[in-house]
């Protein structure tokens, strides 16, 4: 692999780029492979580097039915954060932010990880008191965050309004080592590393069967036909029904609609990343300049990825309130993003029924930002034959047990 | 240069002059004129830079599609970036501003970018910028941002002049494009009697037949259009609107239209926006074509336009681009610019058509009348950097080799017609590739379809690929026939119009100009204007394995512009299939979303701002809190005195003087907002004991009994007190924010689950204020209104009565939430604050004070009662909360009890409720953990116990907290350390939760 | 956003006045049920790709629950009907396997 550097660019300059080689090779299946990964998504591909960079396990396929980082990888909000209140939330979510911010330089991609600093809003005093509990826990977990007040908010994020009628802002949970990254190039700079240690990345290629024998997996049928491996890694997020369909189990999950937006581009006017979750709202703004708002869900099973307009409608409401000037932008682009939402919503990252086939799913809203801390887990979990640290509590014995990792402590209000 | 005419503009009225400023300079346009027109017409060609090299930038089109031509407008509260003025009505006193360049448009820095283009090809940033890692955050990507961004942020102190609204609507067919094919679709569907919405996005019918020319039944299509308007506009089944564009379609027939009310005339009074919310049965796409650019070097210099712009400017607003415009072309359409141009008596040089054997009926004109036709070339390079001064011609089928340079300033081109798809692909309409034609046109085997599963969309015109004119209304014809239908009405008269065209010889195909350019001219062949992607960079994308349409968009940004790629998609498209070697359709189309243009966000909120954001509930005791110092709390969506503040006392001082009066002598609590839910019927007590954790069957009547409520999944939902009304009645108080939830909740287990049982629920809660009397003196308050019995022995606690009070209709609940003498009083909510006046006058001899929720929270924290929502977090199952006894054992099932049977529910080692008190008397914080010794794998450290409620109690004086510890009951005297948000720790005691008035005393007089 | 037809007040309803409640037809497990039962009771789902039984609440309007089969990829409503049943009604199977012939979903086609 040619690597990537100012230098590289300017020696290409001199002949019009007509050198750079390709980012991931052009793959055929092979007959077998010790391991395949389902999803060729920020996930699926962590979970394959890190299964070559941890463990040494390199003759591994990754199969995707459409194209690399296609699905909820590329058509995100881009926000990484940690802040989480549960133990096993805020070390996976740690572990993922922690790698991310040297992410570059492992992969030799710049996937722009910009640790701009996250705020989440405190506006009714049941979030004062939830986001302070939060960082009480955050100190122990070793996630480095901080309740802050209204002014110091005003201070980090100019063009907030402090004191809007019916939310006030009363403070917020301050992750400063929180931000965004550059979603699409997590995908390919994970693809173009695996491509380098050998992997074969297989687009368009779609599972259509699991083969099994004796309660242990034997390998996949594909429409590019069958392919035998000794471990399957399903990790197809917004499909996974389907798949574990394939595999003969089920799972507590339902898949619905996200809904997200951006304005039209301006020049810099914030350079935090803010979550609203009274108002169900989250914004930052992009490199190129346009703020990128991301909205709640639809209350019903949904695969067609598109959404509903009145989730749009209320976050852009909600947010006015609080940045009055998004008043005077436009929306330039609304999209939907089809997300698996787990009985606790919390992700599932767990050895199956069926042996030797490990899933990976589940991550709801906040999958993005945990790629690399999920893969490094997956990929531990499938090198080893059982959860890690990492992954122990995410398991799908929890449901039967009601051991739930459930992070809306947020009840309700009740006075 | 750019300018006037001497005559023409058919949209414009040069009788009415327009004042306006660009940049500062005071320009004058005519009525009618767009900015982009006035500014041209001004000779101001150039009006802004690009987002990635910051070279200069002209209008390209004249439309809706304008990638370049983008404007900061207008001033403070009224001042919006990223206008596009080609679509801006021009009116007097209009300011506005070009973007993205420092310190000038003519003098920008960042034009240094173009120079630098070399190393700064698609998706460099993800190879450079690498190391060193510190250098990204501080360094480059702050100068990115900075360099990036296009118009100017709105000031973030300033609140929007402007109002909004939105519009419902409900419509048999909405036809979307008011161009001949919209005007004739509305017409023969209207003519079934159908209702018919009509929605055109600019301020004129016809959409570009009357620049084009044609006649129609045997008259200028200009006239057709306006008669075809008049019987629209006389026949009552038929809205028509202007300014209004098709925003997005979605399922089940939902359409937002975007009505742009004063854009135009900001001084007229009202709306600003209009958003329409429209649910169509049928749903007309009659949205017209775009014109392609062609990529040759030098496309986007300014005064290269598309020819149908070119023309538009000339014949809609008399304005010339250059006094020499070279056409170039892949088609005959281009031809009728050059006509056109030659015409109003400027000079065509040349007319460079890529086909080998030129056009057909409308070349032949041009020769007539003495235009040079170039056949089989190409423009090998536009010279020139700020404006065109001329084009280096070669052979299309070559390299680029030079054959001849023709000086001019203008060139007008033409890459062929792509039909408008965006509002018929939203909802799921699939596309095919039209190898004839060279576009996409829908695939009717593959329409959107609605909640029948029928087809709800159907396209007309040239929109649906038929690009000639007499095509175009038959095809808009049989649309507005089938959307009528489909929606239930006959079609009477389907009278087809005939129309009178020139015949138009085939397109070329062309991709690329030259066929075969060499990388230095395919590094200057833009395909997205704005944000600088060419030729070659589409090319790398494809070589560096980006093969998919979605990855080569999202690697070059092609198409991600504020025009959402109209002029560069299909351009992109095929220049990427030409490096795959595959063919168009096997590539594939990327994913139209909504808007079709970008919508302001002001239109989004609607009337829905400021103090109607959302509803306030107020108690019927709101206004007098409102008179008396109150300090609110927003619950919900319900506001409550957190505390009433009189002058010289900080809000603790407040806090604790209630507490104290209250403890001490007699406190008023607004309990209005508490959930009041009526259940009623033969199974009533059957029900409610599936729905509480304890019997309420057994409940006599005339007696109250604490309750609480899980989800069958386990975990404490709610709580209250429920009183029996009567054999088959019961009152079931519910948490603040809980009413609706509970009995939703009710009704969810009665309709899905229990539909046999024979129960009635009524939320009741704003049927009534609900008044707490509280302290040791409530009861002598009571007696003092008089008219009912409230001794200790005709009411004890936990009882309730129904009587007149002081005149008053109430029931009085003996309840306490505090550990005082305490009665809640019910009365009829008109009757509320009458009631609550006269316990605070009454009550003054004894001090009456009103108190607000933090006293509430203080008072019941003391005696150790839980607050859902704060001991309670959607984890917490009863029997950590020491309510064992509020559990039956005896009851069969209840909701939640399978649950509780669960392994991790059963675990002995589960965090309990206890009380905690500092050792030095301090408060401890809020949700703070206590740590235990070690740390588990992930390196975290390890909990044993968290605070869940924590206050300064006056009354003991000093600090009081509610936790959650583990094994914490079978732990006390115990001292923990618990975490301050300081990173030091503080020791607490485990202690009862009970710290006032342990044995009940007080309440029980 | 869906329109659906509230089989009580007869309302064709919108998205905005309705309340998704999830799979429709599920057994309640209570006490003594066996711990795969009640899981599978309270959290797995079918959640297909295609053909859906689900609960909806007017919630807006007449408050009352009914249930719907609707196609969660082309999101088509084959009807709605009452909430006080255990299985799908005959008419509805009908109307989905003129639609979606050789349909299952659980122990239903």
């Amino acid at each position: 692999m040619k690597r990537y550097s100012t230098f590289a660019i300017a020696r290409e300059a001199l002949r019009h780029h007509t050198g750079w080689e390709r980012a991931w090779r052009k793959a055929t299946p092979k007959k077998k492979y010790d391991v395949v990964i389902v999803g060729a998504g920020g996930h699926g591909l962590a979970t394959a580097y890190y299964l070559g960079k941890n463990h040494g396990i390199r003759n591994v396929a990754i199969l995707e039915k459409g194209w690399l980082g296609g699905g909820n990888t590329g058509r995100n909000t881009t926000i990484i954060r940690s802040n989480y209140l549960q133990d096993p939330s805020a070390a996976i979510y740690e572990k993922a932010r922690s790698l991310y911010e040297t992410m570059s330089q492992d992969l030799n991609y710049n996937v722009m990880f910009s640790p701009r600093g996250l705020l989440m809003l405190a506006q009714t005093h049941h979030e004062v008191r939830g986001y302070e509990r939060t960082a009480h826990a955050n100190a122990l977990q070793g996630v480095d965050t901080q309740f802050i007040g209204p002014q110091k908010v005003k201070e980090l994020c100019p063009i907030i309004r402090l004191d809007g009628p019916r939310y006030p802002v009363l403070g917020a949970l301050y992750q400063a080592r929180g931000g965004t990254a550059r979603h699409d190039a997590v995908a390919w700079g994970y693809a173009r590393a695996c491509s380098d240690m050998g992997m074969d990345i297989i687009q368009q290629c779609e599972v259509t069967g699991v083969r099994s024998d004796g309660g242990k997996v034997r390998g996949v049928s594909t429409t590019l036909g069958e392919i035998d491996c000794d471990k399957l890694g399903i990790v197809v997020a917004g499909h996974s029904g389907v798949l574990a369909e394939m595999a003969g189990f089920r799972l507590p999950i339902e898949s619905v609609a996200l809904q997200a937006l951006v304005s039209e581009p301006i020049k810099p006017a914030m350079d935090v990343v803010i979550m609203a979750n009274t108002v169900h709202g989250y914004m930052s703004q992009s490199d190129k300049g346009e703020m990128v708002i991301g909205g709640g869900t639809d209350g019903y099973n949904n695969y067609t990825q598109r959404g509903s307009f009145q989730h749009i409608e209320e976050t852009v409401r909600s947010l006015i309130e609080t940045f009055p000037m998004l008043s005077r932008l436009k929306m330039l682009r609304q999209w939907g993003g089809i997300v698996d939402v787990t009985g606790d919503r919390s992700p599932i990252l767990s050895k199956t029924p069926l042996g030797n086939c490990f899933i990976n799913c589940g991550w709801g809203t906040g999958g993005f930002k945990a790629i690399p801390g999920s893969g490094w887990a997956t990929a531990e979990m499938i090198a080893q034959g059982e959860p890690g640290p990492l992954a122990a509590a995410f398991g799908l014995e929890r449901f039967r047990e009601g051991r739930f990792i459930d992070e809306s402590v947020a009840a309700g209000v009740a006075h | 240069m750019s300018t006037r005419l001497a005559t023409g503009g058919r949209l414009t009225d040069r009788s009415k002059q327009v004042k306006f400023q660009f940049n500062g300079q005071h320009m004058r346009g005519v009525a009618g004129d767009t900015l982009a027109s006035a500014l041209l017409a001004n000779g101001q060609l150039m009006m802004g830079r690009s987002f990635k090299y910051h070279r200069p930038r002209g209008p390209v089109a004249s439309g809706a599609e304008e990638p370049n031509a983008l404007v900061n407008l207008g001033k403070g509260a009224r001042f919006e970036p990223n206008q596009r003025a080609t679509t801006t009505e021009l009116f007097d006193g209009l300011t506005a501003s070009s973007q993205n360049h420092w310190p000038s448009l003519q003098f920008d820095i960042g034009g240094i970018n173009t120079h630098l283009s070399r190393v700064l090809p698609a998706g460099f940033y993800y190879k450079m910028f690498i190391h060193p890692r510190p250098l990204w955050k501080h360094v480059y990507e702050p100068f990115i941002r900075r360099s990036a961004g296009l118009g100017a942020a709105p000031d973030a102190e300033t609140v929007d002049g402007d109002t909004y609204e939105h519009f419902y609507a409900f419509t048999d067919v909405l036809v979307l494009g008011g161009g001949v094919a919209g005007l004739q679709a509305a017409l023969t569907a209207a003519s079934s009697g159908a209702q018919v919405l009509l929605l055109e996005q600019n301020a004129h019918w016809g959409g570009r037949t009357p620049v084009d020319g044609g006649e129609i039944d045997g008259k200028p299509a200009a006239v057709w259009i306006s008669d075809t308007v008049q019987a629209l506009e006389a026949m009552e089944n038929v809205t028509l609107r202007l300014r209004t564009m098709g925003a997005g379609v979605y399922d089940h027939g939902y359409v937002l239209g975007y009505e742009r009310l004063t854009d135009h005339a900001p001084e007229t009074p009202g709306p600003r926006h209009r958003l329409w919310r429209i649910r169509a049965q049928q749903i007309v796409t009659a949205t017209g074509a775009i014109e392609r650019p062609l990529s040759f070097a030098g496309n986007d210099v300014p005064g290269v336009l598309l020819a149908s712009a070119v023309r538009d400017y000339v014949v809609n607003y008399g304005v010339s681009i250059g006094d020499r415009t070279v056409v170039v072309t892949n088609n005959d359409d281009a031809y009728r610019t050059a006509i056109c141009l030659h015409e109003h008596g400027l000079t065509v040089p040349a007319i460079i058509d890529a086909r080998q054997n030129g056009g057909g009926a409308l070349m032949a004109q041009a020769e007539a009348l003495g235009i040079k036709v170039l056949k089989g070339r190409a423009i090998a390079k536009v010279k020139g950097s700020r404006k065109v001064t001329g084009v280096a011609i070669c052979a299309q089928a070559g390299e680029g080799g030079v054959l001849d340079v023709i000086p001019c300033d203008a060139v007008a081109m033409s890459g062929g017609w792509s039909p408008v798809v965006h509002l018929w692909s939203h909802c799921g309409g699939k596309l095919t590739w039209d190898d004839t034609n060279v576009f996409f046109r829908p695939d009717l085997a593959k329409a959107p379809t609605s909640h029948d599963g029928a087809p709800f969309v159907i396209p007309a015109g040239a929109a649906n690929g038929h690009m000639h004119l007499g095509a175009t209304l038959t095809d808009a014809t049989t649309a507005g026939s089938s959307a009528a239908s489909a929606a239930g009405h006959q079609p009477r008269s389907t009278v087809l119009p005939k129309a009178v065209a020139e015949a138009e010889a085939a397109i070329m195909a062309v991709w690329l100009m030259p066929q075969g350019a060499t990388v230095a001219l395919r590094s200057k062949a833009w395909l997205d204007f704005q944000n600088d992607v060419k030729v070659s960079d589409i090319q790398l994308a494809a070589q560096e394995g980006y093969e998919s349409v979605e990855h080569a968009k999202r690697y070059t940004t092609l198409g991600m512009a504020t025009d959402q790629g109209k002029l560069s998609n299909i351009n992109g498209l095929a220049t990427l299939s030409a490096a795959l070697g595959e063919a168009i359709p096997a590539v594939g189309t990327t994913t139209f979303r909504p808007p079709y243009t970008p919508i302001s966000m002001g239109s989004i909120a609607g009337q829905a701002r400021g103090e109607i954001f959302q509803p306030v509930r107020q108690t019927p005791l709101h206004s007098w809190h409102e008179a008396h110092d109150v300090n609110w709390e927003p619950v919900g969506q319900w506001r409550r005195p957190y505390s009433f503040v009189r002058a010289g006392e900080t809000v603790e001082q407040s806090v604790h003087r209630e507490v104290t009066a209250t403890r001490d002598s007699l406190g008023l609590l607004d309990a209005s907002t508490l959930g009041k839910i009526i259940v009623k019927g033969p199974d009533a007590g059957k029900f409610l004991d599936m729905l509480y954790t304890n019997m309420m069957s057994t409940l006599p009547v005339g007696k109250c009994r604490y309750g609480l409520m899980c989800t069958e999944n386990g975990f404490l939902m709610d709580d209250g007190v429920v009183a029996r009304m009567s054999d088959d009645t019961w009152l079931c108080h519910t948490t603040t924010g809980g009413a609706e939830r509970i009995h939703a909740h009710m009704e969810e287990w009665l309709q899905t689950e229990w539909w046999d049982y024979k129960v009635w629920c009524a939320n009741v809660t704003e049927h009534y204020a609900q008044i707490a009397v509280v302290g040791p003196n409530a009861r002598k308050l009571l007696e003092k209104l008089g008219g009912m019995d409230v001794s200790r022995e005709t009411l004890p606690f936990m009882q309730w009565v129904e009587g007149t009070l002081g005149g008053f209709p109430v029931r009085i609940f003996r309840i306490s939430f505090s550990g005082e003498l305490s009665y809640e009083i019910a009365v009829p909510a008109s009757q509320g604050l009458a009631l609550w006046s006269r316990l605070h006058a009454d009550g003054a001899e004894w001090n009456a004070t009103p108190y607000g929720t933090e006293a509430l929270h203080i008072m019941r924290a003391e005696k150790g009662f839980i607050m859902i929502g704060d001991e309670t977090d959607g984890t917490v199952i009863p029997q950590d909360l020491g309510l064992s006894l509020a559990i039956s054992k005896k009851k069969a099932d209840y909701l939640g009890k399978r649950a509780h049977a669960r392994s991790h529910m059963t675990d002995p080692a589960r965090w309990q409720l206890v009380g905690l008190e500092t050792v030095d008397g301090s408060v401890l914080q809020d949700g703070a953990l206590a740590v235990a010794a070690g740390k588990n794998l992930n390196q975290q450290r390890h909990t044993q116990g968290r605070v869940t409620s924590t206050y300064h109690s006056p009354t003991l004086n000093k600090g009081i907290a509610m936790g959650l510890v583990l094994n914490g009951p079978d732990r006390m005297g115990e001292v923990l350390d618990f975490t301050k948000l300081d990173g030091t720790t503080v020791k607490a005691t485990i202690v009862s939760p009970v710290f006032f008035d342990p044995e009940g005393e007080k309440q029980n007089v | 956003m869906l329109i659906l037809t509230c089989p009580y007040c007869g309302v064709k309803a919108e998205e905005t006045e309705l309340h998704g409640g999830g799979e429709a037809h599920l057994t309640r497990f209570g006490p003594e049920s066996s711990d795969e039962a009640f899981e599978g009771y309270l959290f797995q789902r079918e959640n297909p790709k295609g053909v859906h039984f689900e609960r909806w609440r007017h919630a807006q309007g007449c408050g009352k629950w009914f249930h719907a089969a609707r196609c969660t990829v082309t999101l088509e409503v084959f009807g709605t009907y009452s909430a006080q049943t255990s299985e799908p009604p005959q008419n509805i199977r009908d109307a989905i396997s003129a639609k979606r012939p050789g349909w299952t979903w659980r122990s239903f086609a």
